[in-house]
């Protein structure tokens, strides 16, 4: 048995060499579910907060809609705009809007779009029953409403 | 030219550190939570042929809930408060005394739980002004929501023991039939103006 014992009293050093590999494979994990906000907002909105919310379930499949107060009144005025991808629209743009967006789907995601309606808690329901109206013209049929948890 | 130089091993001992950056920005900008929300179903859009003739709903059947530009609450004819919403919501969804002016219960068969009296017909029609906020209206629905998962939730413990979330599907779907989902999205119309 003293075979296995010879020389070798040292602790042998940790070998590192696969140490970028798996820091590589997180990486890529957290590179995969990121998703940058691909609008920059122009409206400010304070979501409602409730207490029956559900998760979105497909994001992949989802348009969002901005109502709020535009960030720039100079520039859009004080009253309470909708935001369409980077721009500020009116109401009856959000037909067009939500064709489009939908065609980019696949074939077998359409039945899942939805439209995320986020909108500030003081802006009137004027705005979001025209938009509401818009997506009924253009069959957007299934729309959530986003909210927040209430903070306590 | 005479001995071949041994090609030196590539330093990697860096590759780490970039990746561990590159590691950091990524988490930083993620956002891992999810949208939430309330999710409503629209109705299709009127025909034109269809718009006169409205479908006509007994009006024992209907819960009106109306909001005013100052964002007042009526339910049928009475000034409430958003408290109020949920407790007159589960009365009327349920009916559980059979009251004459709540909706008609009917006897309905259902898989799993038999033959059951089901307010089957029942619809809540939340209207709006054009200038009531958008925030009230939300929590209005989000009472009318947590009406419905309460009393899905009392039956569902007291069918199968246990929370309507835990269900099987089929179970689920059986405690759905007893309990549906009819709060309307009403057409839009000018209101509370006037009066």
């Amino acid at each position: 048995m003293s075979r296995f014992n010879k020389g070798q009293k040292e602790m042998p050093e940790l070998n590192t060499s696969s140490l970028p590999d798996l820091i590589f494979s997180v990486l890529f994990f957290f590179m995969m579910v990121t998703s940058m906000r691909d609008a920059t907002l122009m409206v400010k909105f304070e979501r409602p907060s409730g207490t029956q919310l559900e998760k979105l379930a497909r994001k992949s499949c989802t348009s969002f809609i901005y109502i709020g107060k535009p960030l720039d009144p100079q520039q859009y005025g004080n009253g309470t705009k909708i935001q369409i991808n980077d721009k500020i629209a009116e109401a009856n743009e959000v037909y067009d809007f939500v064709m489009d967006d939908r065609n980019k789907l696949a074939e077998i995601d359409k039945p899942f779009y939805t439209v995320s309606i986020k909108a500030d808690q003081n802006s009137p329901m004027g705005t979001i029953t025209d938009v509401k109206q818009m997506l009924r013209k253009g069959y957007a049929l299934k729309i959530v409403y986003s909210a927040t948890k209430p903070r306590d | 030219m005479g001995k071949k130089r041994k090609m030196p091993g590539l330093n990697t001992s860096s590759t780490a550190d970039i990746s561990f950056m590159l590691l950091i920005f990524f988490l930083v900008t993620t956002s891992m939570d999810t949208d939430q929300g309330l999710a409503r179903t629209l109705p299709k859009p009127p025909e034109e042929d269809e718009l006169n003739n409205e479908i006509k709903v007994k009006e024992r059947n209907i819960l009106n809930i109306r909001i005013n530009k100052d964002d007042m609450l009526m339910i049928g004819d009475d000034y409430v408060d958003i408290r109020d919403v949920k407790p007159r919501a589960k009365e009327f969804i349920a009916n559980p005394e059979n009251r004459s002016n709540l909706p008609e219960l009917k006897p309905k068969q259902i898989k799993l739980l038999g033959t059951r009296m089901v307010t089957e017909n029942h619809v809540i029609s939340v209207q709006t002004d054009r200038g009531t906020s958008y925030g009230i209206y939300f929590q209005v629905q989000d009472q009318l929501v947590a009406a419905y998962n309460e009393l899905r939730d009392e039956l569902a413990k007291q069918e199968f023991g246990y929370k309507y979330q835990f269900l099987t599907k089929e179970e689920q779907e059986a405690i759905r039939e007893v309990y549906p989902q009819k709060i309307s999205e009403a057409e839009p119309k000018q209101y509370g103006k006037g009066q």
